[in-house]
């Protein structure tokens, strides 16, 4: 009978350190090069699979004008520091201008008048935040495919590139204030909203929290001194997808400098970071290789997945 | 018979038949159970991160900010402490839920603690590379499993009470609960409790955890909208997935520690090795009505 409790004690230790050891080595394991590439095919495997499921016609779930949540959630930036928005957002955007060009026959620009004046496409879709949270919201602007259309892509077209207007890393005016960009990278996280969300992978969040330090310094050698904004990219199949539009109205009113004025993107299908705000530019390349770290997005360069289907 | 002979032989036999070996568990079963054990561990904790990107539950098809099922925040004292609000009711819930040492050993705005979650820091993208790798892995193995299981005989076998064990349902029920686990015959096959345990941990529990964390995809709600007819909405299917997953970890916890109380290195070597001891049923003494000396 003695030897019962002692073997139990044996075991629970035991199990206690291999436990122990096991969550060290995870973590080890997790910061691995070789290992991250490992489990990133899970996410490879998610783009190809939902690929083969949605059709070019598959649409996001519409709603009814009572399923509207009486608050759509602003998250990330929610008013960019930057000087030159802050001047348009002044003037009420009368001088802003949308660019399109890259890898285009028929680069152009248009204001947000004469964007308003083209055929819009009004949704009612749910936006799925990658923390978790969802908010239903109604959006009104000019699908991307006309855009598109209109500027004739050349063949080599691969990616649509959004550029923002929100500085992400090196704000002009209060840097230190630079948050996250969009509905779900947060990290000043508003009162009332007890939920840090989106970090940086492997604790990178916490030089970026310290404005100035490391990040702040290596993005200044990368990109000889110029700020880094908020920038998303898809590729054709979700650019063409007819949910896919530039909003400027939210629920029935022009879009709010919180939720991205003057124009945001609805790439419907995808999770929030994907939905850019303070759209200035929409480049068309071959690669986004040589766009900010190369990852596809200002997030992707933290770590997150470039689809975000799921 | 001389007496003696039969009080001296009767041990003998007895021990000869008291460890009777049986092949339990063939090779595609032990691999497919510890390939999912490492599976559900993984996806455990890292789902537990991703919770803590935004520690509250919501019903329906979008999250309630004000009126969340549950929530999990930390107050501005100092140090903070952990609050967890469950239908409206508060808790106190320092040092575990809401406020917890983080890897620094300072106190960290969190909703499961840093030893819960893989990675143990705060890390939304590192949980969910975690997660989605091994929710393939567990796929994929389960699938193998139920192939494997349907095409061998094994899954009838072993999920599907016969009818003798529905008829004695009862008695069934009463052994479990005073531990009294089967001998000899009986052992060699799972009672009707442990079937129809596995039959709804396979068959319904883990069908619908991967139904609603398909639901939570915003590209898979686009190509099959009725996984939101089926949870009543994204924000419900998140809440179904946790209900779920606190419901196989119960499962576990009951698992390991039935399997600790009914003869731990048994059951190892068993789904280790393949092979069972079965002890002999002891039966009642005294059929002849007369007392072993």
């Amino acid at each position: 009978m003695s030897r019962l409790p002692s073997r139990r004690i044996l075991l629970t230790g035991a199990s206690a350190a291999v436990a122990a050891a096991m969550l060290g080595g995870c973590d080890r394991l997790g910061n691995a090069e070789w290992f991250q590439r490992t489990l990133k095919t899970g996410e490879d495997a998610n783009l190809f699979v939902q690929r083969l499921l949605l059709t070019e016609r598959s649409l996001a779930p519409e709603y009814a004008e009572a399923d509207i949540s009486p608050w759509f959630k602003p998250n990330g930036t929610e008013a960019p520091p930057d000087k030159g928005y802050k001047a348009l957002a002044r003037g009420k955007f009368a001088k802003y201008h949308l660019e399109v060009g890259g890898l285009v026959e028929a680069p152009f620009k248009l204001s947000l008048a004469e964007l308003r004046k083209l055929p819009a496409r009004t949704q009612i879709t749910r936006h799925d935040c990658v923390e978790g949270w969802s908010a239903i919201g109604k959006w009104t602007g000019v699908p991307l495919a006309d855009l598109l259309s209109r500027a004739k892509l050349k063949p080599e077209a691969r990616y649509v590139v959004f550029h923002c207007a929100d500085t992400m890393d090196q704000g002009e005016d209060d840097g230190g204030a630079a948050t996250a960009q969009d509905d779900g990278p947060n990290e000043a996280v508003p009162a009332g909203n007890a939920n840090p969300a989106m970090t940086k992978q492997s604790g990178g969040g916490e030089s970026r929290k310290s404005s100035g330090g490391q990040q702040a310094s290596e993005d200044t050698a990368v990109s000889g001194g110029s700020p880094v904004r908020y920038y998303e990219s898809i590729d054709l199949v979700d650019a063409f997808h007819p949910q896919t539009i530039l909003a400027y109205d939210m629920n029935g009113k022009s879009l709010p400098v919180s939720n991205g004025a003057p124009l945001r993107l609805r790439v419907e299908r995808n999770l929030g970071y994907k939905q850019a705000k303070y759209v200035m530019r929409i480049e068309v390349v071959e690669s986004f290789a040589q766009i900010g770290e190369g990852k596809g997005g200002y997030w992707e360069d933290q770590g997150y997945a470039w689809y975000a289907g799921i | 018979m001389p007496r003696t002979f039969l009080t001296r032989s009767a041990p003998d036999t007895a021990e000869v038949e008291r460890r009777r070996w049986m092949f339990r568990h063939p090779a595609v079963i032990r691999l497919t159970h510890w390939v999912n054990t490492v599976c559900l561990l993984v996806l455990l904790m890292s789902g537990l991160q991703i919770f803590n990107a935004h520690p509250a539950l919501y019903w329906g098809k979008v999250s309630t900010f004000d009126t969340p099922l549950m929530a999990m925040s930390s107050t501005e004292d100092d140090p903070p402490k952990g609050v967890t609000t469950i239908f409206g009711k508060t808790f106190d819930t320092t040092g575990w839920l809401g406020s917890s040492a983080g890897a620094d050993g300072e106190a960290a705005d969190r909703g499961f603690p840093a030893w819960a979650t893989l990675p143990s820091d705060q890390d939304l993208t590192g949980g969910r590379s975690w997660h989605f790798f091994f929710a393939w892995a567990f796929v994929l193995n389960g699938l193998a499993y139920l192939l494997y299981g349907l095409v061998s005989g094994q899954l009838r076998f072993r999920v599907i009470p016969s009818r003798d064990q529905v008829r004695h349902f009862g008695s069934s029920v009463w052994e479990h609960l005073t531990l009294r686990f089967p001998q000899g015959d009986d052992a060699k096959r799972y009672n009707v409790i442990q079937k129809l345990t596995y039959l709804v941990v396979l068959f319904v529990l883990l069908p619908v955890q991967v139904l609603a964390g398909l639901a939570m995809s915003p590209a898979m709600d686009a190509a099959f909208p009725i996984l939101l007819t089926l949870f009543d909405g994204r924000q419900s299917a998140r809440t179904v997935h946790f209900v779920v997953a606190a419901l196989l970890v119960l499962f576990v916890v009951v698992h390991v520690a039935l399997v600790l109380l009914s003869g731990f290195w048994n059951n190892m070597r068993g789904m280790v090795t393949g092979w069972f001891v079965i002890e002999r049923k002891v039966e009642p003494v005294g059929d002849t009505g007369e007392p072993r000396a």
